[in-house]
């Protein structure tokens, strides 16, 4: 090329990043790799292998073992057999372990990235600046939570052996965001990278290797699905963490219904990126690039969704569109490279079928006309716009370079249309008001809100979705949540039951007794059960102690509406709900005697038990309202001149499932609980003492709760629970009731994936021990990271 | 940056005043200087505008720190942009102590930026290889104008009380008109900060308009002295202030502040000058000065330029850097370019 020639055209020209290295290891290693189960690498005993391709030019990289389910189950005993060892060296030791891996990672970034590339087909600029970069991050961060975990979380043990499913469009980065965290706090692990990127997995277990990692803490299985579902499956995995698609995340939900692991899901996105009249402009339209055009949009918490204030839309459209025509789409291990390939073939028909269908719609699709590779899938950076929100191209995800966009009027409308997504993982704000990209901020339903930024990531900010973007979160203190679980409690000897013929009869009437009739309690009235039926309360010897209203599926939905038309609490100050708290407490005390009565009728237990349980009660009512403004979110130590507030949010409408014991406690600590951090609540009471809560409607009268924050409907729970549990318009459920239907409450929530507590036999150690009342405050929560950078 | 209704783009559109010549055959050398027209006539201040105007700092900071890594030029597009940087610098001495002799050695280098031997080693001999111009003080105009005579290389001349423009405003006005009957074809103004400081949009735009008027036919560079206007959005406001009422230029810099040019503050100039060419189809240049002296940074700067405002402004007529020990540094890549070895300083002849 002419020198002269250059000068006038001003071309960057050919800028390859040199892959010599990769080549060499591959050649090295055969192009052909087993799994890395118990420190080594192992082929099966009849190996069957697939193919991992360069997805930018379509050449073979090299063959991988498909992960059998012997494989699994060899790779799951190595973790079993590593893990007691590993938790019990103690913190310190597994710190310097991480510390290795992450000076690993350093020493080998640029190796890494090129394998990255050719792995994934993403430029090397971002697996070079972005992906490795922060892999190290991960594992320094959780270096020091190894450190910091034996003396800062004494009361949290780990799960054991956490499966581990990871997705190909952040290979190695998926990798440490699962990785580290899980050994960091005494978990063995057992891994499947996807099909389609397991090359940088496989060269991380070299890494473990060199760093002298305990065989089996960290077990590498490849292959696709259907590995991924042994892994699932398998019974001595008490921890699944999945990051893919919200399909695969339901899945994973049903399949571990039965076993009921802890599961943490990181699913898709439509993520909505906000521009506002008062932004700048020019500042948005760079975010815009990071936002859909990194990884080649596919990200899961992409800036998918374009949403633009009316007033300047044609404006900042125009904007958008000139900068679409100097994007660079090409080979990905070039260092001038914007956009590279998109994983697969299938991937790039899907979004070539999504933008036909965006025409269709009537969008107007721009593509800039750009050189696109003839090998490999490219597929240029696209805009759509003139949607409206019954778009298909507007609700579901594309997981493609292709933006599609929509106007507001108000910022209140952006938030609306923002919000009316199944989706909530990430969003991005701009504008230069503070008071209203702060109010945007609190007002979306999304784990992760950056203001004027978007796509940043840090390992000490959480990242995660809500509603069907998937629960847990990953990164920060609140991702150690999710790697680790509370002590078991010593159990508290069980008072014996007593016999039939030890119970004494108490019925007595006295004179002066009206008839009463314990209603249902639905947006701060006594209603009577849509069906018009009742129950008997029963007490233990089979008496009928009184009747309840036998509330049905439409009695549940009128309480859910209820729920929904009470949303300011969710604005509540946090010394309101807490005064509405201890109000509730002060309403208890005067009429203790009389609820103490009720439950010695119903369980026919002594009235001293039965006055405890009263008194333990208001105990509670007044720790949750001493709680109500103190459960404080964090501020993430991130980078200079960004503040990342971690919020802590109420999950929003959640059914609750009382337990049959501690008929009267059961529900007030669930319901204080969730009301203090500003939930509101579908109660379903005790089956047999459903006469405390209905009792209880009254308190709630005359304690200055909201109509609709608690609504109470009891009857049988065979015909209730599924209702609340399959209810879309409920965010969560907290269910104590009979463990015969955990498994079909964790099936049933699939449908909006909600956030599930199961209490199970837990409640008698909670209401003997009083400080570990943490885990109700933690489950009562969201938490929503928002970014916020500073400077002027 | 502003919010623009309107925009005129013509993408085949040349720079007016467009010089061909800067680098070209050795046969041809003209002898005439080229003519320097005014490119923009400025349009009335509208404050609407100017009020609209935001920038965000740290969206600008990481774009600025993102560019960096987002292109590469290696082997020959290397040499090329940057023999294209050498072609774009306004060769500078602004010291008490300049002298003719000092002046005449500038003007020297300025004619004959890279060594012969360098550019036959890189193959690119058959060019005449010049700098965009030479900065001085008004005094200096005399000396530079002999030293440079028939290489068409303009001469810049600082004024209005340069650096820091609080001497009295007639003698500010004299002083340009003075410098342009001496022969400067450049006048590189400075600004009154106060001006920006209370937000006197006004006073800021009548004053450079007045700076204009006296230029005559001289090409107008505004020096907004970035480093105490502070925020961005001031140096967003003031970038566009001057535009409106007629700079050719807009210039971060006397290099005299504590903070001289820096590639975030050029982005937030840049993006003014790319939304005043959409609503007036006028085309700004613009010159970040002080602080850059390594050939790495010159490289930046030319990216940023591609990038935002397009490769048509990657000519002098609408991109200088202003700068004195930079031309050392590229000097050195170049002959590492030629030669595979890293070279040394004295090896280049000082300007």
């Amino acid at each position: 090329m002419n020198v002269m020639n250059i000068f006038e055209s001003m071309d960057y020209g050919p800028s390859p990043e040199s892959r010599t290295e990769a080549d060499q290891w591959l050649e090295n290693k055969g192009k052909k790799f087993g799994h890395y189960i118990a420190g080594e690498y192992r082929q099966s005993t009849k190996p069957k292998y697939f193919t991992t391709y360069n997805p930018a030019t379509g050449e073979e990289l090299a063959q991988i073992a498909f992960g059998t389910k012997g494989d699994v189950d060899k790779a799951v005993n190595a973790a079993v057999k590593a893990q007691k060892k590993w938790y019990k060296i103690g913190g310190y030791q597994r710190a310097k372990y991480l510390y290795a891996i992450a000076r690993s990672i350093q020493k080998h970034a640029r190796f890494l990235a090129v394998l990255e590339t050719l792995d994934n087909g993403k430029p090397i600029r971002e697996t070079r600046d972005l992906d490795i970069p922060l892999v190290a991050r991960h594992f320094y961060f959780h270096a020091g939570m190894a450190q910091l975990g034996d003396t800062e979380l004494p009361d949290r043990i780990p799960h054991g052996v956490c499966g581990q499913i990871i997705p190909w469009n952040f290979p190695l980065l998926m990798l440490a965001w699962k990785v580290a965290p899980a050994i960091a706090l005494g978990n063995t692990v057992v891994l499947k990278p996807s099909e389609h990127t397991p090359l940088s997995a496989l060269f991380f277990a070299e890494i473990l290797s060199q760093v002298n990692l305990p065989a089996g803490v960290v077990n590498i299985v490849t292959g696709d699905g259907i590995t991924g579902e042994h892994i699932v499956k398998h019974t001595d995995i008490h921890k699944i963490a999945f990051t893919g698609s919200t399909s695969v995340g339901k899945r994973i939900r049903h399949l571990t219904a039965e076993d009921n692991k802890s599961l943490t899901l990181e699913l898709g996105g439509k993520s909505p990126f906000i521009v506002c009249s008062d932004a700048d402009l020019d500042s948005a339209v760079e975010g815009i690039v990071d936002a859909i055009w990194l990884n080649q949009g596919e990200v899961c918490c992409a800036g998918s969704r374009l949403l633009v204030q009316e007033s300047i839309a044609d404006t900042f459209l125009a904007k958008v569109r000139k900068r679409m025509n100097d994007l660079r789409v090409g080979s990905p291990l070039d260092k001038s490279t914007d956009i590279g390939s998109i994983i697969s073939r299938k991937q790039r028909n899907h979004i070539s079928e999504m933008v036909a269908l965006g025409k269709e719609e009537k969008g107007t699709v721009y593509q800039p006309q750009l050189p696109l590779p003839h090998n490999g899938f490219f597929y240029p950076p696209t805009l759509v716009t003139g949607l409206t929100p019954s778009s298909v191209l507007m609700r579901e995800e594309i997981f493609g370079p292709v933006l599609v966009s929509m106007t507001f009027r108000t910022h209140r409308e952006a938030i609306s249309l923002a919000n009316n997504s199944k989706y909530g993982l990430a969003a991005s704000v701009w504008s230069e008001n503070i008071n209203m990209a702060l109010e945007i901020a609190h007002e979306l339903q999304c784990g992760v809100v950056w203001i004027n930024s978007t796509n940043t990531f840090d390992a000490a900010a959480g990242f995660g979705g809500y509603k069907e973007s998937g629960f847990g979160r990953e990164g920060g203190w609140e991702g150690i949540d999710y790697y680790t679980k509370p002590k078991p409690p010593k159990l508290p000897v069980q008072a014996k039951a007593k016999s039939k013929s030890e119970l004494v009869y108490k019925k007595e009437i006295p004179e002066s007794q009206i008839d009463q009739t314990p209603k249902l309690y639905i947006g701060g009235r006594k209603v009577r059960p849509d069906g018009g039926y009742s129950l008997n309360v029963l007490n233990p010897l089979g008496e009928i102690v009184d009747t309840v209203g036998k509330g049905n599926r439409k009695d549940i939905r009128n309480a859910v509406e209820a729920a929904k038309s009470a949303s300011s609490w969710k604005h509540a100050s946090a010394y309101n709900r807490s005064q509405v708290l201890y109000f509730l407490a002060e309403n208890l005390a005067m009429r203790e005697k009389e609820f103490a009565r009720r439950i010695e009728l119903q369980t026919m237990c002594d009235s001293g038990v039965a006055l405890h349980e009263v008194r333990t009660s208001i105990e509670t009512l007044f720790y949750f309202a001493s709680w109500a403004d103190k459960f404080e979110g964090k501020i993430h130590q991130v980078a200079a001149k960004k503040t990342v507030m971690a919020l802590n949010e109420p999950l929003g409408i959640v059914g609750v499932v009382c337990p049959n014991q501690y008929s009267l406690w059961g529900f007030v600590v669930m319901m204080a609980s969730l009301v203090s951090m500003g939930n509101r609540c579908v109660v379903i009471p005790s089956e047999t003492g459903p006469l405390s809560s209905t009792d209880f409607s009254q308190i709630l009268d005359t304690s200055d709760v909201p109509a609709g924050v608690v609504n109470l409907i009891t009857g049988n729970h065979d015909d209730l629970v599924k209702t609340v549990v399959e209810h879309d318009d409920i965010d969560a459920i907290w269910f104590a009731g009979c463990s015969t239907q955990n498994a079909m409450v964790n099936k049933m929530s699939v449908g909006n994936l909600k956030r599930i507590w199961l209490l199970e036999n837990n409640l008698n150690c909670w209401y003997n021990q009083k400080s570990s009342y943490y885990e109700f405050l933690k489950h009562s929560v969201e938490i929503k990271n928002i970014w916020i950078p500073f400077g002027e | 940056m502003a919010k623009l209704k309107k925009t005129h783009f013509s993408e085949t559109h040349t720079p007016a005043g467009f010089n061909p010549s800067t680098i070209d055959s050795r046969e041809s050398t003209p002898d005439k200087l080229v003519p320097i027209r005014a490119q923009n006539p400025g349009i009335e201040l509208d404050h609407g505008l100017i009020a609209e105007i935001q920038a965000n700092p740290t969206a600008i900071i990481h774009r600025t720190n993102t560019l960096k890594n987002r292109r590469s030029v290696k082997s020959h597009w290397q040499t090329a942009w940057l023999l294209k940087a050498v072609t774009l610098m306004d060769l500078t001495t602004l010291a008490g102590d300049d002298t003719s002799g000092r002046v005449t050695r500038l003007a020297a280098k300025a004619q004959n930026p890279v060594s012969m031997e360098i550019l036959q080693k890189l193959k690119v001999e058959k060019c005449t290889l010049k700098v965009g111009a030479v900065c001085v003080y008004h005094e200096m105009i005399a000396p530079a104008l002999d030293a440079l005579k028939g290489s068409s290389i303009p001469v810049a001349a600082v004024s209005t009380g340069f650096p820091a423009g609080l001497t009295p405003f007639d003698l500010r006005l004299a002083e340009i008109r003075e410098s342009v009957s001496c022969g400067a074809q450049e006048i590189d103004v400075v600004i009154s900060r106060r001006h920006v400081l209370t937000e006197n949009w006004e006073e800021l735009y009548d004053e450079i308009k007045l700076f204009k008027e006296a230029c005559n036919s001289a090409k107008l560079k505004v020096i907004l002295a970035t480093g105490e206007l502070v925020t961005m959005r001031n140096i967003g406001k003031a970038s566009m202030v001057a535009m409106m009422a007629g700079a050719d230029f807009i210039k971060t810099s006397t290099g005299k502040e504590p903070v001289n040019a820096t590639l975030p503050v050029s982005l937030v100039m840049i993006r003014a000058i790319r939304s005043y060419f959409e609503l007036t189809g006028n085309r700004v240049g613009f010159k970040p000065a002080g602080g850059i002296s390594k050939a790495k940074e010159s490289l930046q700067y030319l990216m940023l330029i591609k990038e935002e405002l397009g490769t048509q402004w990657l000519f002098p007529d609408l991109f200088r850097f202003g700068a004195s020990s930079l031309l050392n540094d590229i000097e050195r890549q170049l002959e590492h370019q030629a030669t595979g070895r890293y070279s040394a300083s004295y090896r280049h002849p000082q300007g």
